[in-house]
């Protein structure tokens, strides 16, 4: 089995926030995460495909290929961007670095298919921060 | 449980493929098809998978790992141009995905014990590229 990982960065605001929580619930839950005016993180995702090698080119996947796609589906919506007010899944959802996450992986599986032939999504991977990451597997 | 050893080398290479058209080069290898060749610092890591041995409380001696990947990986490719210096690569070309691989069969052989065995191979072609292999 090989993967191939490429590491992305983009910079974006949040708050964490849950209407089905009371304000004393939600200050306790997300601590200082729950300030009224949100707050942001450099973010570095990581998004890792596997295949098999192509015997041609060598390679899982073009990287170039991979950049664009990201650029296009993810890293367009996310940098410098609001996520409670300017990404429509988190006007429900709370942008947990784990939904953050789950939400990335939807995103780019919506069209994976038709551009990655064979190459599937393995992982994805967030730093929130250099102490904070969460990692989500197809396996 | 998992050991890792990191390494590092550096060694140029070439990402250009003769059966391919001059555009489908560049739209698949990037600039890394320029025929003169360019460099990294690559940084790998060997893991392995096994159970503490109850004599020495070690999964493998780790000198001997270095001692392994010094002479399997890091003598034979440290400043060397890989696609004229290091074999297959004269043949085959130096992806990531492919040194990988290689480095994957020239350590293999030697990481065999009977409570430890070679479980991965990480290599950084650069801070945000890496491939990992395992056969």
């Amino acid at each position: 089995m090989t993967t191939l990982t490429r590491r992305y960065r983009f910079a974006s605001s949040h708050r964490l926030h849950s209407p089905k929580l009371s304000e004393e619930e939600n200050c306790q839950t997300y601590g200082k995460c729950n300030n009224p005016w949100g707050h942001g993180h450099d973010y570095v995702l990581e998004v890792t495909v596997g295949g098999p090698v192509h015997p041609g080119t060598g390679r899982v996947v073009s990287p170039a290929l991979l950049d664009g796609y990201v650029r296009e589906n993810v890293l367009e919506a996310f940098d410098h961007r609001d996520m409670n007010r300017d990404i429509a899944a988190f006007a429900e959802r709370v942008p947990t670095a784990e939904n953050i996450a789950a939400v990335i992986r939807q995103m780019l599986e919506r069209g994976w298919s038709s551009v990655f032939n064979g190459a599937v999504l393995h992982r994805i991977r967030i730093e929130e921060t250099r102490r904070n990451s969460v990692e989500l597997r197809n396996e | 449980m998992y050991i890792t050893r990191k390494v590092e080398f550096s060694a140029s290479h070439s990402c250009y493929n003769p059966r391919l058209s001059e555009a489908e080069n560049r739209a698949l290898y990037g600039e890394a098809a320029g025929s003169h060749g360019h460099g990294h610092n690559y940084v790998l890591e060997v893991t392995l998978e096994g159970e503490p041995d109850p004599v020495t409380g070690m999964v493998f001696d780790l000198k001997r790992l270095k001692e392994v990947i010094n002479r399997e990986v890091v003598e034979p490719m440290d400043h060397r141009f890989l696609n004229r210096e290091v074999p297959p690569f004269d043949r085959v070309l130096p992806t990531p995905e492919n040194l990988a691989r290689e480095i994957w069969r020239r350590l293999e052989p030697s990481l065999r014990l009977p409570n430890a065995r070679l479980r991965s191979v990480r290599l950084y072609e650069t801070e945000d590229l890496f491939v990992e292999y395992s056969a």
